[in-house]
């Protein structure tokens, strides 16, 4: 197709329910329309119920960033009752948080994004051979050894948080499970598991040397692992300059620990900025949603069962001062100063800069994780007591592995008589808004090339793709 | 034997928790016992019209179709039109799709509580009017009316749990394929007996904490969390504590309380999760097939022999007093 209308659907190997829609003229993408068409209104259940209830129902928003809501809503009811882990508490809290993020990450590479390289289309590429040996779905030898290598770590979380997903382990004053030193030395032996995965399969190569990479050149002769080929396909598809970035992103911080946040909060617009929380807003112009634009604090949730026609989407549209953002590994790696990052940012942010900081994310999260591991002290304290108030209101900010993550709660009577989220990809997926500024996710993809006679262009599913989409946390 | 997995209106856990299954893992499974995904929406390679041609064979009768899963809920609203979860691509409710494909497959397997029962999906006021398949919570009845049939002659078959145990949801399915799961393998809430009929207190390593009721106060409290913590694990069916989750966890081994969610209406325990409901001081939920009055008298007498090392340890974040070593007789 080089003009005309495409309606893209189902779209898999994506987290939850996503529809997109294409106009193209000239054989590019002229314009794109994302829809969430899934809606199940958590934050509605929500209100009436007990505080405490949060932490059992917002995990099960989402199978795949279930730590991430658990974490989210911890920290809302901890700043609703004043209440802080103690440091050992909060330590265990982000190896929860990470095993999770990273397993994600793996669970992207592999399963999600690297299919697509398989196909048909791309038979006559000298890589296709080794991309079916490796990512063939279902098949594929690299696929076969991420799910092993993945449910290996998630041993961890048996271990720590009783299950994975959705588990009642992280609360405001901490985690429910003390480890003792022979959990210590079992958590050592989990991830000297993982580095030797990621050493002999993912990196080809020790983790310090894929974190310590500092330019886009480097990471262009990286030749070793999985991650090798990964690069060696993206040089020859051209996906530095596929699915470009508008260079502002978000981050609130990832594993907040004793020495402030391993990765740290901000804002990037051409270079760093400090984040004002109190400048989102959602806007349901373009929403299946009722209201007016408001800061989550303020905000409801009120779906327009009419389905009006100017709307697309049961996503809301965030804003930051009134513009789009994006979330996730890039913008939190581009946020803390990662010169790799930053350097991918600057030369447009696109598939290959995306794929690429959830790489480099993981070879430092492994690091990060050992650390924690190592100074985990099995004598200490890692639960504080504390009790609900009557009223209050609290924020969690907190980083999931697709990006900044927000619950705010308001507490009535003792009771929720407000919640709202605002999850990454709610961030990244974005609708129109009322000025018609489209959502990252709709501004990347405009320029996109399509292959003549193409019906569901391999080309956006790269680009879509790399954001590494969770429909089911987006509307929740 | 042809598997088409659908992701209705859920969370996807419970694909994300089956990708956890180990010796082997997954895919592995999947290959040795012969089981051909059609296509699975995490999974396959498959994406839009790739996709919309494979249930069009389907509902062509050019390809069998002998398991339908089907993870998540279904969501009705609003209005009755389905339309709160289309499949994207098609212009169709997944209300719809699922009324389609279910006379079609030889079993339907709901995975997850939210597919069997309406799970947490249709939690407080049911925003979505979601249901399960053949069940609005504990009522028989969803989509599908009580006496549906897949050609094969079974009920939908309800793998309740939020998540399911990988292993729940693997051993269904290589039971099915080798023809051994028969309508005297459910439960009379259409869930597989090889772990329904365990209950979560079956194994949990509280248990001598429960037989002497010295219970945990607060979560990160190691004695029974029955009493104070809203655990139902006496009550709840599975198999949670005998073969354990991700390695050697568990909800009770992970220090917080069982919430019953293999069960219809768990999401609605009309008390706080992680508080017991009480009268007059008394816990409301008995254990299974208990006698309350034998219940009473057991637990004020238990009560009154606990041991001073289980009352101290119930109440710490760790073990504080070990068992005494016995001598050998000489």
């Amino acid at each position: 197709m080089t003009e005309g209308r495409l309606v893209l659907g189902p779209f898999n190997r994506v987290e939850g329910d996503l529809e997109v829609h294409l106009d193209v003229a000239d054989g590019v993408v002229a314009a794109a329309r994302v829809n969430a068409p899934l809606y199940r209104g958590f934050e509605r259940m929500l209100e009436g119920k007990d505080p405490r209830d949060a932490l059992t129902i917002t995990p099960r928003i989402c199978g795949i960033c279930s730590i991430s809501q658990s974490a989210a809503a911890a920290r809302a009811l901890g700043a609703a009752m004043g209440l802080t882990p103690p440091p050992a508490g909060e330590a265990v809290m982000q190896l929860i948080h990470a095993v999770e993020n990273v397993a994600d990450h793996m669970t992207h590479f592999n399963l999600f994004f690297m299919p697509d390289f398989t196909r048909p289309i791309y038979a006559d590429r000298f890589w296709h051979g080794q991309a079916l040996d490796r990512f063939t779905a279902m098949q594929g030898s690299a696929q076969r050894a991420a799910v092993a290598a993945r449910a290996e770590l998630l041993h961890i979380l048996g271990l720590l948080a009783g299950k994975w997903p959705h588990t009642l382990a992280l609360q405001p004053g901490g985690v429910t499970k003390a480890p003792g030193a022979r959990d210590k030395v079992r958590l050592s032996t989990h991830l000297r598991a993982f580095r030797r995965y990621l050493e002999e399969v993912l990196f080809g190569a020790p983790v310090e040397d894929f974190a310590a990479l500092a330019s886009t050149d480097g990471l262009k002769d990286w030749s070793r692992g999985d991650a090798g080929l990964f690069l060696r396909i993206a040089l020859d598809t051209d996906l530095e300059n596929l699915g470009r970035g508008a260079g502002r992103y978000l981050s609130f911080g990832a594993y907040p620990l004793a020495g402030g946040h391993a990765f740290r909060a901000g804002v990037w617009d051409n270079g760093p900025q400090t984040l004002e929380t109190s400048a989102i807003a959602e806007d349901l112009s373009h929403a299946w949603m009722l209201g007016a634009t408001a800061h989550p604090l303020r905000g409801m949730t009120l779906p327009d069962e009419d389905m009006r026609d100017s709307a697309y989407s049961w996503c809301k549209a965030p804003r930051l001062d009134g513009r789009p953002m994006e979330t996730g590994a890039l913008a939190r790696q581009v946020i803390d100063g990662h010169p790799l990052a930053v350097d991918l940012a600057i030369r447009g942010g696109g598939v290959l800069a995306r794929v690429t900081a959830r790489l480099l994310e993981i070879a430092r999260t492994q690091i990060l994780m050992e650390d924690i591991v190592r100074d985990l002290d099995p004598a200490a304290r890692f639960m504080e007591a504390g009790s609900l108030p009557d009223q209050g209101v609290g924020a969690g900010l907190v980083e999931a592995a697709r990006g900044a993550l927000g619950h705010w709660l308001r507490i009535e009577q003792g009771r929720i008589a407000s919640y709202q989220i605002i999850a990454p990809t709610t961030w990244n997926f974005s609708p129109r808004d009322s000025l018609g500024i489209p959502g990252p996710l709709e501004a990347a993809l405009a320029g996109t090339p399509l292959r003549p006679g193409e019906e569901t262009p391999v080309a956006v599913q790269h680009v879509v793709r790399s954001f590494d989409p969770c429909m089911v946390c987006t509307v929740h | 034997m042809n598997l088409l997995w659908l992701q209705s209106s859920g969370c996807g856990g419970c694909t994300m928790s089956l990708l956890c299954a180990e010796s082997p893992h997954v895919f592995d499974l999947f290959a040795d016992a012969g089981l051909n995904v059609l296509w699975h929406p995490a999974l396959s390679l498959e994406t839009g019209g790739d996709v919309r041609r494979i249930l069009a064979d389907i509902l062509a009768g050019r390809t069998t179709l002998d398991i339908l899963c089907v993870e998540g809920a279904i969501a009705r609203g609003p209005k009755g039109t389905g339309r709160f979860q289309m499949l994207s691509g098609t212009g169709v409710s997944m209300l719809d799709w699922v009324r389609q494909l279910a006379p079609l497959a030889g079993h339907v397997v709901a995975v997850g509580t939210c597919a069997a029962y309406g799970g947490v999906t249709s939690a407080g006021g049911n925003p979505s009017d979601a249901t399960g398949l053949q069940y609005e919570g504990a009522h028989a009845g969803g989509i599908l009316p009580p006496e549906f049939r897949g050609r094969a002659g079974l009920p939908v078959i309800n793998i309740a749990g939020c998540p399911t145990h990988p292993d729940w949801v693997t051993e269904t399915l290589l039971l099915l394929k080798a023809g051994l799961f028969t309508s005297t393998d459910m439960d009379a809430l259409g869930r597989p007996r090889f772990y329904a009929d365990h209950l979560v207190h079956h194994g949990c390593p509280k248990n001598e904490f429960y037989e002497y009721k010295a219970s945990a106060r607060e979560l990160s409290e190691i004695g029974c969390m029955m009493e104070h913590l809203g655990c139902v694990g006496t009550q709840a069916v599975g198999d949670c504590n005998i073969r354990p989750w991700n390695g050697e966890g568990s909800c009770t081994r992970g220090g917080y309380p069982c919430i019953a969610c293999t069960a219809p209406e768990f999401e609605e325990p009309r008390h706080p999760f992680t508080e017991t409901p009480k009268i007059a001081g008394i816990p409301v939920g008995l254990p299974s097939d208990m006698p309350k009055a034998w219940f009473m008298a057991l637990a004020s007498l238990s009560k009154a022999a606990t041991p001073e090392r289980i009352a101290r340890n119930a109440t710490a974040d760790r073990v504080l007093v070990p068992p005494t070593i016995r001598k050998p007789r000489r």
